[in-house]
């Protein structure tokens, strides 16, 4: 490496913090299925990462071989420096998982499956203030049969950070809840990354990550085809922005053309369309309107999203 | 060391309140045979003391039947939890933490000797007027033979509960494997009887040395001249804890 690129790969890892995950070539297949064909990434501290594909595109497998309950084929990973196969019994004291279909004991109480679990470990945390924390204190002796999906979801984050870990793994954490059950759990997920840990998460659910991940990595088929924070994906991959208004005033096409920015115009009796790119296209249009002096009822943006990403990326959406 | 102890010590109290919370936990497993022993006993003979066939049964083979039965039964409960763990993801999730398989499954084995032991306890008790003098047992003798025979017997079932994927598999895998040696253990007929190739082949059989050693010690023998038959079983009780540690599934 030259000095001047070793020099910028420094300044880099300083500016983004330190790794504490990095995968390169990570390949696992099931016979003949190729469950992850050939995955690289890296997670750095305090940050929520989010892996985001379809079902089936080897969210789940990666996780799985980063925790350490999985034996990847070939690659290499390294976990808070750890060796998640070699060292798997330190590397579980240091990290908290949430995994996606887990269950417990049917008769096993909320209260005794945290204390059981801040047994398993050197060091734990306050159980039953975790159990405050996680809105679960009035459910404490119900039996785990007994619990709401939501309920489950929350007993399950309470074990993967009873141990009071460094890294904490949260794989397709509110599938199978209710948009309102859902919208708790984020706040929790925040909740954990203002405790200073770090979250890697998987999720098929775009709105998920872009409401909670600092960076995300698209997976598709078994390979990393993105990475970067939604704003960055978005701006480069979906640069292009709509702005639609309504006016009563009979103004011609033309005239909004001749805004600066403006690609298309579209008007659909008083509503119009205006289609751009780039960030600076919302303020021309506004600045355009105001210009001309034109009369607006209503205005709005449609700004790209992540799942317009992944559309162009793939060229099919993710399905729920 | 002092951590997987406070481990086991843990998981063991939590699956036995779970046990007993079970419809036919607590019920099923000790009221019923004290019941039915309380029961029957008054039935047949009401306040006398046991006839002397009876008597006769008690001095030799029955109360090492019964052993062998209850070691059968906890071995195929055993694996049925454990599958039924396996196949409920709940396995999975106690691997995502710093537990190791083999505590796992000793902490179903602890829960297993604790409820024989309260079972057998209550029905020591309960037969109390069916005492029969002629009898050398020294029972804190039978008491060890019976715990070093469960356990290597039940170390079989961490080998079969290692691997079978679902609980319906666990009732027919088990039979399989624990049938045929329960018929070649000597308990039915005398294994010297046998032609040499297949006396020596149910030597190689733990259940073997288990019903040896519980007859051998019932009927007041000593354990000098049983130190083979435990030396065997606890052979057996070492390679069934490394081998179901190396083939052992978590899903």
């Amino acid at each position: 490496m030259a000095t001047e690129d070793l020099a910028s790969h420094l300044r880099k890892v300083v500016d983004t913090g330190r790794a504490v995950i990095q995968v390169s070539g990570l390949r696992k297949t099931y016979g003949s299925t190729v469950a992850v064909e050939d995955v690289s990434l890296e997670v750095f501290e305090g940050e929520i990462f989010g892996l985001i594909g379809p079902n089936g595109a080897g969210k789940t497998t990666t996780m799985e071989c980063v925790e350490g309950i999985r034996k990847p084929d070939a690659g290499s990973i390294s976990v808070l420096s750890l060796d998640p196969r070699r060292d798997a019994i330190e590397l579980q004291n240091r990290i908290g998982i949430q995994l996606q279909q887990a269950q417990l004991q049917k008769r096993i109480k909320v209260r005794e499956a945290v204390d059981l679990w801040s047994f398993l470990y050197p060091r734990a945390v306050d159980g039953d203030a975790l159990l405050d924390r996680l809105g679960l204190s009035d459910k404490k002796n119900a039996w785990f049969m007994t619990l709401s999906g939501g309920q489950k979801q929350r007993l399950f984050i309470a074990l993967a950070l009873i141990n009071d870990p460094e890294l904490v793994f949260l794989d397709e954490l509110t599938t199978g809840l209710d948009p309102q059950a859902r919208r708790a759990i984020w706040g929790l997920v925040r909740d954990i990354k203002q405790r200073g840990k770090t979250v890697f998460l998987t999720t098929h659910l775009m709105e998920e990550a872009e409401r909670l991940c600092d960076r995300v990595a698209i997976i598709e088929h078994g390979r990393v085809i993105a990475v970067g924070s939604p704003t960055e994906l978005v701006r480069q991959y979906c640069p292009q922005r709509s702005v639609v208004f309504t006016t009563e005033e009979d103004r011609r096409t033309t005239l909004f053309e001749q805004i600066p920015g403006v690609e298309r115009v579209e008007s659909d009796g008083s509503e119009v369309t205006l289609h751009g790119q780039g960030e600076d296209f919302v303020s021309a249009v506004i600045q355009g309107i105001a210009d001309h002096r034109i009369r607006v009822k209503d205005f709005h943006t449609i700004l790209p999203s992540l799942e317009d990403v992944f559309l162009k990326l793939t060229g099919h959406r993710v399905r729920e | 060391m002092t951590r997987i102890l406070r481990q086991l010590a843990k998981l063991t109290w939590v699956e036995l309140k779970i046990f007993l919370r079970e419809p036919m936990g607590a019920f099923g497993s000790i009221a019923v045979p004290v019941l039915l022993f309380v029961v029957v006993g008054k039935l047949a003979w009401g306040d006398s003391p046991l006839p002397t066939e009876m008597q006769g049964s008690l001095a030799s083979g029955l109360p090492i039947f019964a052993t062998v039965l209850i070691a059968l039964s906890n071995v195929l409960s055993l694996i049925a939890i454990i599958s039924i763990y396996r196949e409920g993801g709940i396995l999975k999730r106690l691997r995502a933490t710093p537990l190791r398989p083999q505590t796992i499954l000793t902490a179903h084995v602890v829960v297993k000797l604790m409820l024989t032991a309260a079972t057998l306890f209550l029905l020591v008790l309960a037969g109390k007027q069916f005492a029969v003098d002629e009898l050398q047992v020294r029972p804190l003798s039978f008491a060890v033979a019976m715990a070093i025979s469960m356990v290597s017997i039940l170390s079989i079932g961490f080998v079969i509960a290692s691997f079978v994927p679902t609980a319906r598999f666990a009732q027919p895998v088990g039979a399989v494997i624990f049938y045929p040696m329960l018929a070649f253990s000597g308990l039915f007929f005398p294994l010297n009887e046998l032609p040499t190739g297949l006396y020596v082949v149910t030597n190689l059989l733990p259940l073997t040395h288990a019903v040896a050693l519980l007859e051998g010690i019932w009927t007041g023998g000593v354990w000098a001249d049983h130190w083979f038959n435990v030396l065997a079983l606890g052979i057996n009780l070492v390679v069934c804890v490394f081998v179901s540690g190396k083939i052992f599934r978590w899903e």
